[in-house]
């Protein structure tokens, strides 16, 4: 263990120890809750060390998965734990699924028995994923953090995300003096997001499921980093935060809108030949993509926020569809761009006698289906 | 009556029929005929509703159709939750729908001041005609005769989503599964919902047992409008039974294609594909008088012989409506 940089001094405030601070998303939350007045000192751990800087908080190189943990956690003092080393993917070049498996599953067990024999311990927030509810065409439409999904993940980082909620669970009915609090994120994106499904919506084709169109909620960054801080703080007055709350911006997008809005053109495949696909790229290890994904972006997945507005008190600062803008902005203009395509129509209808482009609510039909052929 | 006939094979034969012939016939007649529909020829967009909309210059019509291709091929349009796409429902696939109501089945549509003008309610129909063009019969009925223009929003049998492509349109069309939370938030929401509670067992009952309602499932419907505390409108749709008049049922065949029933009717599948021509029966769409539920207390959705005797109620009133409708009924096809 090594201590980079920090604050030797009185433990006044609040102590947090923030895991995974490696990650990107990990290492900014990091930054966020150092600045916060309540907070004293800010721990951050991770297996390897982090590429960017903390902003001054402390960070001791521990592997959750090693019962060191439990002597971090003793030796500091720890009172909050944000728990967000539970991903899909591995950090880098950092083995493959079977590391990631158990950094997430043994890595929890770890920290929760380490936090069971830790008095201090007032507060855990953990980072799970609205992939605990799975993707299968007859759940219903929204899902609440109640539903139990009809099928339940069978392998994959959803998977892992279910067992390690199980954990939690088990951790809350042992420790009931400690306010456990689980936000199940649905797709995090923005300018610098680095998962699966950033990658996915890089690549120049879109490949898509024959005949689905799935339905697709997003997060952004900020709005992650924001309610994760929020969980980690003592409850505001008239709100509740533990407990377990789907995190999601307003709105849904359709994966046929935002390729559109991407400008990047899609390439139906049938199911079958996605799934072999699929394999076959994580084989020669181009693409993480799990077949749990695959799910998604078939059958698609849309969470209610209700409990995180009115029991959690937090209101995201960006609906799903301008996540989505701020992240394709972020990402470069891809083959058709919509602001192209959209010039190429009005040049079209400056063409026409009638100068056309001014707004109508009216369309006709022959409109509609040239647009419906050009999907 | 000719180019209205291509209409059924090309849209929204939402639930069986794609899945029937694509086990029957292969895919590619299944598939083929989708964009057919929808990138027909750009011919003026009489077929639509002549009756409603008033002359419009051609310049007028090509700029609002630029308009519209313009949001939809930046993505600029707006959905809800459930994957419902109001724009391209109201001007691609109801007016792909319209010509088979007005003109096929010539759907006669009465008592419709019974669903009310704004809030939610929940419709209750009957279900048949092997294929459930009944329910986008509904759909296309309480759009284009309610003066509010209230869209359906109709809940469908998980089989429909887990086809692909009937899946896609059903959702963007704004039917979701026959699941009580999916309904209890539509009505919630105040949306007018429909529902056929018989399931599949009215839609696939063989030919003798036509206008015979079967069980109402097991009066979910009752409960959830009792807690969201919309009225019950009894639905009565007389005409569908007739379209495919199923006299046999291939359950071996059914059973190994994954789907409830595989009707046998005198033109499918002797015919092919031309077998799944509906015949051209005229339709009476019948709302009854809304039964009131807002006047129960909140533990009453709990009370089974409440439900029991509610779902009664509204079998009874739909089975009784659509004796009146047989009587009077002239004829099948006129």
């Amino acid at each position: 263990m090594k201590a980079e940089g920090g604050k030797e001094g009185l433990i006044l405030g609040k102590v947090v120890l923030v895991t995974g601070a490696a990650r990107q998303l990990a290492g900014r939350f990091v930054r966020r809750i150092q600045r916060d007045p309540d907070v004293d000192r800010v721990i951050g751990v991770d297996a390897v060390p982090p590429e960017h800087h903390l902003g001054g908080a402390e960070f001791l190189k521990a592997d959750i998965r090693h019962p060191t943990i439990a002597r971090v956690l003793a030796e500091t003092g720890v009172d909050t734990v944000v728990h967000m080393d539970i991903n899909g993917t591995p950090l880098g070049s950092r083995g493959g699924r079977a590391v990631v498996k158990e950094t997430n599953v043994i890595g929890t067990m770890q920290l929760l028995g380490a936090c069971q024999k830790a008095p201090n311990v007032q507060r855990l927030v953990v980072k799970s994923s609205t992939s605990v509810y799975g993707s299968a065409p007859r759940d219903p439409a929204v899902f609440t953090e109640t539903t139990p999904p009809k099928s339940l993940p069978g392998g994959g980082f959803a998977k892992d995300a279910v067992e390690v909620e199980g954990y939690v669970r088990g951790f809350a009915r042992r420790r009931p003096d400690v306010a456990v609090c689980v936000l199940r994120f649905a797709n995090i994106l923005g300018p610098c997001a680095d998962s699966p499904l950033a990658e996915y919506f890089s690549l120049p084709v879109l490949p898509t499921v024959l005949g689905y169109d799935p339905r697709l909620q997003f997060v952004h960054e900020d709005d992650a980093i924001e309610v994760l801080r929020i969980a980690a703080s003592a409850p505001r007055r008239g709100t509740l935060n533990s407990g377990t709350f789907n995190i999601a911006g307003d709105g849904v997008l359709l994966l046929s809108q935002t390729s559109r809005r991407l400008g990047r053109p899609t390439l139906p495949l049938f199911l079958p030949t996605v799934m072999w696909a699929g394999t076959a790229l994580r084989a020669i290890g181009i693409s993480d993509f799990s077949p749990e994904q695959i799910r998604m972006l078939t059958h698609g997945r849309v969470v209610q926020t209700t409990q995180m507005r009115e029991t959690l008190g937090f209101q995201p600062q960006y609906t799903t569809a301008e996540t989505f803008a701020e992240f394709a902005g972020s990402r470069g203009p891809g083959l058709l761009p919509p602001e192209s395509l959209a010039r190429t129509v009005d040049r079209l209808a400056a063409v026409l006698p009638a100068r056309a482009a001014r707004p109508s609510e009216e369309f006709t039909h022959d409109g509609g289906r040239q647009g419906h052929s050009l999907r | 009556m000719a180019d209205a006939k291509v209409i059924p094979f090309g849209e929204e034969p939402r639930a069986r029929r794609k899945s029937l012939r694509a086990g029957r016939a292969g895919r590619g007649p299944v598939l083929a005929p989708v964009p057919e529909a929808r990138t027909g020829p750009d011919e003026p967009a009489e077929p639509g509703r002549p009756a409603e909309r008033p002359a419009r210059s051609l310049d007028e019509r090509i700029a609002g159709g630029l308009n519209f291709l313009r949001r939809r091929i930046t993505g600029d349009y707006e959905i809800d939750d459930f994957g419902y796409d109001e724009e391209l429902t109201d001007q691609v696939l109801m007016s792909l729908l319209r010509p088979l109501a007005e003109k096929y089945f010539r759907v006669e549509v009465r008592g419709i001041e019974n669903i009310p003008g704004k809030g939610g309610a929940l419709i209750v129909a009957n279900h048949s005609g092997t294929l459930p063009l009944d329910g986008l019969m509904l759909q296309v009925a309480v759009h284009d005769n309610h003066p509010a223009q209230r869209h359906l929003r109709l809940l469908a049998a998980d089989l429909v989503f887990v086809l692909p492509v009937i899946n896609e349109l059903a959702r963007k069309a704004g039917h979701t599964l026959a699941c009580a939370e999916d309904a209890q938030r539509l009505l919630e929401r105040g949306e007018v919902v429909g529902v056929m509670p018989e399931g599949f067992k009215g839609i696939g009952k063989p030919f003798a047992d036509r206008y015979k309602l079967q069980r109402f499932g097991r009066g979910g419907f009752v409960s959830t409008a009792l807690k969201a505390g919309v009225p019950i409108v009894p639905c009565s749709i007389v005409g569908a039974e007739e379209i495919y008049p199923m006299i046999g049922n291939a359950k071996t065949l059914a059973r190994v294609l994954g789907i409830p029933y595989f009707p046998v009717t005198p033109t499918f599948p002797w015919l092919g594909p031309l077998g799944a021509v509906p015949l051209p029966t005229k339709w009476t769409i019948q709302f009854g008088e809304p039964i009131a539920t807002d006047g129960y207390s909140p533990e009453a959705a709990d009370d089974p012989m409440l439900m029991f005797n509610l779902t009664d109620q509204v079998r009874e009133t739909i089975q009784h409506t659509l004796y009146k409708l047989l009587v009077q009924r002239r004829s099948v096809f006129f």
